[in-house]
């Protein structure tokens, strides 16, 4: 059998569904391979979007998401979205192709160090030398991908290594002595979490990814309700708890609620689940909950005490852990006076925006939203302000139905990363909160989408802006709207072209039946809201201050 | 302040890379590294000397090279019992005449000249990095016209 057909029968082994990827000239055996092979494979019109679809993908079903591109340009155009991928612990595979092993630093045509130029953005990669080591290389990859804190795994094969021939021989197990993560907490460690929360006066839950690449969900919404505990989420986080329920805060940090802020600065026990105290979440890191302990329950040692120091580390999987801890549990804290204190928060602050100017409001067409769905859809977001609105004016209420680039802030991401997602979960509505900058970042999609049914809701929050800059330039920069006015094409045309449906909406009135006529279509939607070209995403905390000293938008 | 750490990595095409890249992606200072073949010819075995600020930076540099999947073990000898060497070797200007005092320097010290030309002496030494250091001091009244080290190689005893 060649490589490249072990390749594929590697994959088929690994129960990949589908592939997202593009040919080029040093993967031709791979696509010969794959013309009569029983695998979908998905045609992107960019290897980017062939990156965040597999990366989408992933998010949806949590599953491994696997993407193919060529060397040179096709592997270097993949790199932004292994590098979000990684950013955001999702697994992910890459397979690129590679010039043949005897031109190898030649400067051959469409050559490029993908080895060298992943490595920072991979979990792990290889360069597959000798076509005996194929099979078990992908065995490795999947394994490293998946397990322990997941990310991206790219495997790069020289064209000859694709046509040479071996006999196809699928390891059964994964042995790797270096690569052992650690999933069953310390007992002595959890006893003494155990102790603490016994002891917590004003105890807050901190849950992030980790929670939901876990499965953690259920058990953690158990401790809450067991120990009365308020529960906060990262951006990572949001699904990991429902948003409805009467213990979540929602998202905190610098565009968190300002209930969810108050209370984590003010309790004296922090439960860190999954999350790694990112700048965005704590503000000024020395201001940062002075009065709280911090129990940190992660499955990545290095994420425990980088930014904020822990008294508890407990280093293993979340759901595990969690399990442990709830059985730990003799004595329950009494919270009732702080679960009033932080009720009080919620009524004082709430969410909140003006309606009644002549433009859409993005907060109105997100509640609409909600309210249609009820939160049994698949929200995809872009970057930038779309994307804060939709943490903040949706309520997740179960796992993998938020899909967002977290860490690395992709603009481009949300359109390839929700058709990643249709694919995964064809079932369920699959929609792309998108604003007039990002989308036409990966636009070139669109014929994806309509080329392989693939019938994905864009809602274009379209303000004549690169809004989140501009937003930054208003308050910081006194309105020096640098390059941030942007034109756009007709996006109800651009659709039209592509074969796919375009609505225009400017009123508050056609919304709601935008949104259900959306639905109905069975099509590629882009859905062009007109809104407010200056509205800001509030609260919002300004880059190196405390968490609690939020500008509210309303002085 | 100045760490040595060894790890233990899988004999593979690229690992120096990781090392190295994951150093510098991360702000850490490397103050010198020395890689070597193990007796099992899988295995190589690098000796790191780091800077670190403070306990927090040398925990997380433990911690992201202990998360690199080709990395086998890290070891920190900060707190362990243990002895280092590094091998110099210093050209230093040299006249017969001044043959007596160089020699009473480097009985003192822990070097040995291992060629000597008219004007020019080789000279090589194993020591710790303090016994180094006093050398190089020493010698510096000859002129030292070129040095090359090893970096340091920790072992536990």
């Amino acid at each position: 059998m060649n490589g490249a057909r072990i390749l594929l029968e590697s994959l088929k082994r690994e129960g990949v569904e589908v592939i997202f990827g593009y040919p080029g000239g040093q993967v031709l055996p791979i696509f010969d391979a794959l013309y009569d092979f029983d695998v979908k494979f998905i045609l992107t019109r960019h290897e980017q979007g062939a990156a965040h679809a597999a990366d989408g993908f992933s998010r949806a079903t949590g599953k491994v998401g696997v993407c193919l591109a060529t060397s040179g340009p096709g592997a270097t155009n993949l790199v932004t979205g292994i590098a979000n991928a990684y950013m955001d612990s999702i697994p992910m595979v890459a397979i690129t192709g590679q010039v043949g092993t005897h031109l190898i630093g030649n400067d051959a045509f469409q050559e490029a160090d993908v080895t060298g130029i992943t490595r920072p953005v991979t979990k792990h990669n290889f360069l597959v030398k000798d076509v005996k080591d194929l099979a078990r290389t992908i065995r490795e990859a999947f394994y490293i991908a998946s397990t322990g804190r997941p990310g991206p795994v790219l495997v790069d094969i020289p064209v000859d290594i694709q046509r040479a021939e071996t006999e196809f021989i699928w390891p059964e197990t994964v042995q790797i002595r270096s690569y052992k993560p650690t999933y069953f907490g310390h007992p002595g460690q959890i006893k003494k979490a155990a102790k603490l929360i016994s002891a917590a006066k004003k105890p807050i839950i901190y849950a992030g990814g980790g929670v939901i690449t876990s499965g953690a969900h259920q058990v953690l919404r158990e401790l809450a309700e067991k120990i009365q505990a308020p529960v906060t989420l990262t951006f990572m986080g949001l699904g990991a708890f429902p948003g409805d329920h009467k213990l979540c805060l929602g998202m905190l940090g610098m565009h968190g609620t300002a209930y969810a802020n108050h209370a984590t600065m003010e309790s004296d026990l922090i439960i860190a689940v999954g999350a790694r105290f990112d700048d965005r979440v704590t503000g000024r890191l020395d201001d940062f909950a002075p009065n709280a302990k911090v129990i940190h329950i992660d499955i990545d040692p290095s994420s425990i005490s980088k930014n904020v120091a822990v008294e508890i580390p407990i280093v293993g999987d979340a759901k595990n852990i969690l399990g442990e801890l709830l059985e730990q549990i003799k004595k329950l804290p009494d919270t009732s006076e702080w679960l009033k204190t932080v009720e009080g928060w919620k009524k004082k602050h709430p969410l909140t925006y003006k309606d009644g100017s002549k433009f859409l409001k993005p907060q109105y067409i997100l509640e609409q939203l909600w309210d249609i769905t009820k939160g049994d859809a698949i929200i995809c977001t872009e970057v930038g302000q779309s994307q804060m609105w939709a943490c903040q004016w949706y309520k997740y209420l179960t796992p993998r139905t938020f899909i967002s680039s977290g860490g690395l802030g992709t603009m481009g991401f949300g359109f390839p990363a929700a058709m990643g997602a249709k694919m995964g979960c064809p079932d369920k509505e699959v929609f792309n909160i998108a604003g007039d900058g990002s989308i036409q970042m990966n636009i070139q999609e669109l014929a994806t989408c309509v080329e392989n049914k693939i019938h994905v809701k864009v809602l274009i929050f379209n303000n004549g802006f690169l809004g989140m800059v501009r937003q930054w330039q208003e308050l910081f920069y006194k309105k020096r709207y640098s390059f941030t006015p942007i034109t756009s094409p007709d996006f109800v045309k651009l659709a039209e072209s592509y074969g796919a449906v375009g609505i225009r909406v400017t009123k508050k009135s056609e919304v709601r039946k935008a949104i259900e006529k959306a639905m109905k279509t069975k099509n590629t939607v882009f859905v062009d809201f007109r809104i407010e070209p200056e509205e800001n995403v509030y609260p919002m905390v300004p880059s190196g201050q405390a968490i609690n000293k939020m500008l509210d938008g309303l002085a | 302040m100045r760490h040595t750490i060894s790890v233990l990595v899988e004999n593979k095409f690229g690992v120096l890379s990781r090392i190295a890249g994951l150093f510098s992606a991360r702000g850490y200072n490397i103050a010198s590294l020395a890689v070597s073949e193990t007796m099992d010819p899988t295995i190589s075995y690098m000796t790191i000397v780091v800077e670190a600020q403070d306990e927090k930076i040398l925990e997380q540099i433990k911690k992201q090279l202990n998360k690199l999947i080709d990395v086998i073990t890290v070891t920190d000898f900060t707190k362990k019992s243990h002895i280092d060497r590094e091998l110099v070797l210093v050209k230093v200007a040299y006249a017969a005449k001044d043959k007596q005092k160089l020699e009473d320097i480097l009985a003192k010290f822990v070097g040995k000249i291992i060629q000597a030309k008219a004007d020019i002496a080789i000279i090589e030494a194993v020591g710790d990095q303090e016994q180094v250091r006093q050398l190089l001091e020493a010698l510096k009244e000859f002129g030292i016209k070129e040095l090359v080290r090893t970096g340091r190689l920790a072992i536990t005893n």
